[in-house]
């Protein structure tokens, strides 16, 4: 199957800063792809050149299998604007009426008022908006035009929990109907629960691809949490972290660290082994990939 | 084409949504007639009537080239909705069309007043076609000032471009003539006067109102100026298109 989006080998410079470094990625029909990194890795850049905003300086770019930078090609294309960006005095209507011009079938302005929570709200300005309404107008304004890939940069950012579970019911209903998405976060947990695939960017390269499970699984790192005064140095810790009695203990193998704990007879209470969070294999990946 | 219409209409409601705006750059070029024009004696003597008039229509259109496009254009430019227009399926085409036609409306609406109060209380006077040969040279008068203020605005940042475009602005409509006639200007005042391109959209559009003679070095110098300013807003364009888009 055709990808929506393609960046093959692609490269940009801003000065004498290498913001990507031959960077391959395929955003395939109906996927949700979720862009990891840290500030500053190049998410942002690839995704302006995707969209067609930049243009790189090797390698291509295509989307729907053309330049992103013809308009032609941006028909079935759905971006979010930055929620500070809304013009504050147009009503809310009043904005999707007129993004909703650009397409040629677009949804019914009441449909997705009601699909994104916002019943009622057609005639109130968007400067007067809560920041989570704002958010899922936005996100609103990136589907109206029935898009088959919609590009969401950070989509909920200063959001209450509340409002971040409104707009991922609202994405994965625009997954169910087939579109692709891909999406940027600061949120690990965001990424976690609606990405099937995670591409992780570090120094403008993609330094790990693959669902979820893979890319713990790239490090698999558990996390062994106890009480303690004081402990030895132990041989199977990658990193720890101490706060007061606490102790953080990343290992690759929890069982082994466990019976050297009890091996060296250290006192030791509320022991706890879990899994690593997403945060700390991304941290792992991209402290290797450096 | 349609998609013109659709931002023309948009940029539209932006301004008329803050009418207090609205109202003062529409009605000062009208209040300055009210205040420094009719209530002196050159008010009942048509010829200057009709000149002090039509010196403010240009200072109108002048004032609300250079405030739309330069701080209207630097605003858009730090706001992020403008990237995000530039994703949706259209060419950067209706935009810009759509700025000129709403900034052409806007220029309108504040001449007319000065017309209304114009023909209302002061002895000015013009036949319907000079009042078309005078919009008409009002639209090409205003040129080098919607270049300028194209210029300003795709070069500098709106906290910049606010304050440059007031300080250009006063001496540059008042220097050419714009508020009281040049005829009065001591010789020094004459000469800076000739070099402005705002003498010579006065004079241009006095000339097609009421026939008076041009000062043909001012036509000169602003028809370079309006050349000049053409050249630099297109390069200013494309400066701005290259560092945020390229």
């Amino acid at each position: 199957m055709t990808p929506v989006a393609r960046a093959v080998g692609v490269t940009r410079r801003f000065g004498s800063t290498v913001a990507l470094d031959g960077v391959d990625l395929d955003v395939g029909s109906g996927t949700i792809t979720g862009l990891l990194g840290p500030n500053g890795a190049g998410k942002s850049t690839l995704i302006s050149l995707l969209v067609g905003l930049r243009k790189p300086d090797s390698g291509t770019v295509e989307l729907f299998g053309g330049s992103p930078q013809d308009a032609a090609n941006r028909t079935l294309l759905g971006m979010t604007p930055q929620e500070t960006g809304l013009p504050a005095t147009l009503r809310v209507g009043e904005v999707l009426a007129f993004v909703s011009r650009h397409f040629a079938n677009p949804l019914p302005a009441a449909e997705l008022l009601g699909r994104f929570g916002l019943d009622g709200l057609a005639k109130r300005q968007t400067g007067g908006l809560s920041g989570g309404q704002k958010r899922r107008l936005a996100v609103a304004l990136a589907v109206v035009g029935r898009p088959r890939l919609v590009v969401l940069d950070e989509p909920t950012t200063g959001l209450d929990v509340e409002g971040r579970r409104a707009l991922w019911d609202g994405i994965r209903a625009f997954h169910a109907d087939g579109g692709a998405v891909l999406l940027t976060s600061h949120y690990l947990d965001e990424i976690e629960n609606l990405a099937e695939r995670v591409v992780v960017v570090a120094g403008g390269r993609v330094v790990a691809d693959g669902d979820v499970p893979a890319i713990r699984g790239l490090v698999a790192l558990s996390t062994v949490s106890l009480i303690s005064a004081e402990l030895p140095s132990l041989d199977g810790v990658v990193r720890s972290r101490r706060e007061g009695d606490r102790w953080e203990l990343h290992t690759a193998d929890a069982d082994a660290l466990v019976r050297e704990l009890v091996r060296a007879d250290v006192p030791f209470r509320a022991l706890q082994v879990r899994p690593a969070s997403l945060e700390e294999a991304f941290l792992s990946i991209t402290e290797r990939a450096a | 084409m349609a998609l013109v219409g659709v931002h023309y209409r948009f940029l539209l409601l932006e301004q008329v949504r803050i009418p207090i705006a609205l109202l003062s750059s529409a009605l000062f070029p009208a209040l300055s007639l009210l205040f420094f024009v009719v209530p002196f004696d050159y008010a009942a003597d048509p010829l200057s009537a009709t000149t002090a008039v039509v010196q403010l229509t240009v200072f109108a259109v002048m004032s609300s080239f250079l405030f739309t496009f330069g701080v209207g254009v630097a605003d858009d430019r730090e706001k992020s909705w403008d990237p995000y227009l530039r994703t949706l399926p259209a060419s950067a085409w209706p935009r810009i069309a759509g700025r000129l036609l709403s900034g052409a409306t806007f220029a309108l609406v504040s001449v007319v007043p000065v017309l209304v109060v114009g023909a209302l209380f002061t002895s000015a006077s013009m036949t319907p076609v000079q009042l078309l040969l005078g919009l008409v040279a009002l639209f090409v008068a205003g040129m080098p000032f919607l270049f300028g203020g194209l210029t300003i605005g795709y070069s500098l940042p709106v906290k910049v471009a606010l304050p440059v475009t007031q300080l250009i602005f006063f001496p540059i409509a008042f220097a050419g003539g714009l508020l009281i006639p040049p005829t009065i200007f001591p010789g020094w005042l004459q000469t800076v006067s000739a070099l402005l391109p705002s003498r010579g959209a006065r004079d241009l559009v006095v000339w097609a109102t009421t026939g008076a003679a041009p000062d043909v070095l001012a036509l000169a110098v602003f028809a370079g100026w309006t050349v000049a300013t053409a050249g630099l807003a297109v390069w200013a364009y494309r400066r701005d298109e290259g560092r945020r888009f390229a």
